[in-house]
């Protein structure tokens, strides 16, 4: 139970090995890989993570090849491992922490150290697979640039620039061959200093070109909408002594990774392909007592409580909350689930020292029912699933009703110290990013808004009222460059209020929006408290299952916290003009069922479109809509639309 | 540790890098009598009994841990020298 430990947030079983033991003797296969997701979130060493992967081995290899259906809970990812250093011993670990994280892994691994020759020359493996992530894992072995240690400044970066663009060169091969969204491992420094702390003063020294070199990756990779497994940042930041880098296991397997540290480099990329197909977690959940303030508010009064400077222990819990509001400021969403008298529990908001604010907080839930119900009551409240959520907790007993109860929430072990709060919660990972705009800067605004506009609701009579004194407007505009990466953001993380659920890279966006054939609009809601920023996408286009002048709604999407204001009646409106622009006399509405998304099964029959037969090429269980432009009659809404 | 116990010991570290219950080890198994014993699991299985008996294996070593009898012996006298 301490930071020594790769995967400190994860709670300790009482006989895990056991437990496996016991579940591999179910026969049939979906029913293993259902105790390897339920046993995969808790503490395991490489060796019980392994045993773990054999558990699921079956079903998820029957995933992967279309054999069976991913469960509820996981979406089916294909990474591709490019490595010119050993990873078949990662395999396991990434699948494992892949289950923990709701994604059902199928991890191609290319022939070792021959990563330029599966981009750039034939690798029909790889073509066969498909992949949806390529990962570059390279280390600092790997293509020593050419420069002697008296090289200046500028050859040095002569050498790094070439190195990077010939990465570029790759990244784009994976792009147009796969579509893929390319993932860059940075390059642990494994060279010992030649000068001692002088390394740093010379350009040449091996350290000082790998720490330049990663740099420019950073930037590049920024540049090209490249992700990062930035391995030299967790290393250097990672207390549990060796085990990357170790010169034992590089001259016996050529493994930069130990096996001993394979449940968390496993961890780290399964993270990132999570978010990448929209499975990061969006809200934390806080406990008030002891996890936020030290003392219980209750008892000791809002003066008792420890929080702020004078005393360490304040200062701790103050830390703890100046992280959280950094995560806010990102674009977490923060939630309260507290035991407390309401009144007493916002009482402790009111204390000088408190670096969070009440408006910070989206959802606020103080009462005494059980915190597995609260948690569901903040999920609704906020229009996320429970799979959003992350519930911290300081109190062990509640942590671990919590779990049983709603396996959907992680609930991250909390360490004794609350000084090491911040440290474990950021250890944990769910909220990896896989993007950042200023949407995310200005979320948590946009949810405090949201909950006054949820009071003026109960002071108005009507929902007509409310509705109209809100005086919203819609923005309908095409995608434009400006818009691409939110746009694509949403595309990729929006699960409930997604009629198709088909992800795009921003490559493949760009493409549909500069196609002029097709109708790509971002939207824009905006109303008398603020700017909601860009809440949703539409995108229709020709299909050659449809008729010519049909047009195939193949995207619709929208952030959940505009839900219950009409912007779909209002969406409907603007996207008819634009298709009526390209001389459209039909819309066909598609809905494909994907385990989350149940909430807009009826999206196009409220909306006016009837029923019609699937297209032979379309998905199981798909239902198709159609409506007729020129006969519609459109559903009423209080927004203006201003489309440009 | 005696070198009965640590045979025991070992026996479980190599049932759950295989997650296979049924192995047994005598002093002369080799790579040969255990299925999936490659060079691969042979990494895992140091590692994973350097996390078991608190040791470590130097580089020197590795090449003479060609039977269990001798990983056995191997980590008596480590353990013996600690």
């Amino acid at each position: 139970m301490n930071e020594m430990d790769p995967l400190s947030w994860l709670p300790v079983h009482t006989d895990l090995g056991a437990a496996i033991g016991e579940a591999r003797r179910a026969s049939a296969a979906p029913t293993r890989l259902a105790a390897a997701m339920r046993l995969a979130g808790f503490r395991r060493d490489f060796t019980l993570t392994g045993r773990l992967d054999r558990l699921a081995a079956e079903e998820l290899d029957r995933i992967a090849t279309r054999m069976a259906t991913a469960p509820a809970g996981l979406t089916p990812v294909r990474i591709a491992l490019l490595a010119s250093h050993t990873v078949d011993h990662l395999v396991p670990s990434i699948r494992v922490a892949g289950l923990c994280r709701g994604v059902a892994a199928a991890v191609h691994v290319a022939p070792y150290g021959l990563y330029r020759q599966a981009l750039l020359g034939a690798d029909p493996a790889l073509d066969a697979f498909a992949p949806q992530l390529v990962v570059l894992a390279l280390d600092a072995h790997d293509s020593r640039l050419q420069v002697t240690l008296d090289a200046s400044e500028a050859e040095v970066d002569d050498a790094v620039q070439q190195r990077v663009a010939e990465l570029r060169r790759l990244w784009k091969a994976a792009r147009e061959r796969y579509s893929a969204r390319v993932v860059q491992q940075t390059l642990v420094p494994v060279d010992l200093p030649l000068f001692g702390a002088f390394d740093g003063l010379v350009p040449g020294s091996p350290l000082a070109v790998t720490e330049r070199l990663n740099a420019a990756l950073r930037a590049a990779a920024r540049a090209e909408g490249v992700l990062l497994l930035d391995l030299a940042w967790q290393v250097a930041r990672q207390p549990f002594g060796a085990g990357v880098g170790e010169p034992v296991r590089w001259h016996q397997a050529k493994q930069l990774v130990s096996p001993a540290l394979a449940p968390w480099y496993g961890e780290l990329l399964a993270r990132i392909a999570a978010g990448a197909v929209g499975r990061s977690r969006k809200c934390l959940v806080l406990d008030l007592d002891n996890t936020l303030w030290g003392g219980v508010v209750g008892d000791d009064g809002v003066d008792g409580i420890r929080l702020g400077q004078g005393t360490p222990i304040g200062e701790a819990f103050s830390a703890f909350q100046a992280y959280v509001q950094a995560l806010a400021k990102r674009g977490v969403i923060l939630a309260v689930c507290s035991k407390n008298d309401a009144t007493v529990a916002e009482a402790g908001f009111a204390h000088p020292e408190m670096t969070l604010r009440r408006g910070d907080i989206a959802a606020f839930v103080a009462n005494w029912e059980d915190k597995a119900s609260n948690l569901r009551a903040i999920a609704r409240t906020l229009n996320i699933g429970l799979d959003s959520l992350v519930f911290v907790d300081d109190n062990p007993a509640e942590r671990d009703i919590v779990r049983r109860e709603l396996p959907e929430v992680a609930v991250p072990e909390l360490p004794d110290d609350v000084a090491e709060y911040a440290a474990r919660l950021a250890a944990s990972g769910y909220f990896e990013a896989v993007s950042f705009t200023s949407d995310d800067a200005s979320r948590g605004r946009s949810y405090a808004l949201n909950a006054e506009r949820a009071a003026s609701l109960s002071h108005a009579t009507d929902l007509d009222g409310y509705l109209r004194g809100l005086d919203m407007t819609l923005a309908a505009s095409p995608v434009d460059a400006a818009a691409l990466p939110r746009v694509t953001q949403l595309i990729n993380k929006t699960n409930q209020f997604n009629l198709t659920t088909r992800r795009y890279t921003e490559a493949e966006v760009e493409r549909l929006a500069s196609d002029p054939a097709v109708v790509a609009l971002a939207l824009r809601l905006s109303d008398k408290f603020g700017d909601n920023g860009l809440i949703s996408v539409v995108i229709a286009r020709p299909d050659g299952a449809l008729a010519g002048d049909e047009l195939l709604i193949d995207s619709w999407l929208m952030s959940c916290r505009v839900l219950g204001r009409q912007v779909e009646e209002a969406t409907l409106g603007a996207l008819i003009a634009a298709a009526s622009r390209l001389g459209a006399v039909a819309l066909i509405g598609e809905y494909r069922p994907s385990g989350r998304n149940a909430m807009v099964a009826a999206h196009y029959e409220r909306l006016g479109f009837s029923s019609r037969p699937a297209p032979s090429d379309a998905e199981a269980g798909a239902t198709f809509w159609r409506l007729d432009i020129g006969g519609a009659a459109l559903p009423p809404h209080f927004i203006k639309v201003v489309s440009t | 540790m005696n070198e009965t116990q640590i045979l025991e010991a070992l026996t479980q570290v190599f049932r759950d890098v295989f997650d296979d219950d049924d192995i047994v080890l005598t002093a002369a198994t080799t790579a040969q009598d255990v299925e999936g014993w490659d060079s691969q699991a042979h990494v895992n299985l140091i590692v994973a009994a350097e996390m078991r008996f608190g040791v470590r294996f130097r580089t020197a070593e590795l090449e003479s841990l060609h039977d269990v009898g001798q990983f056995a012996r191997l980590i008596e006298s480590k353990q013996r020298g600690a």
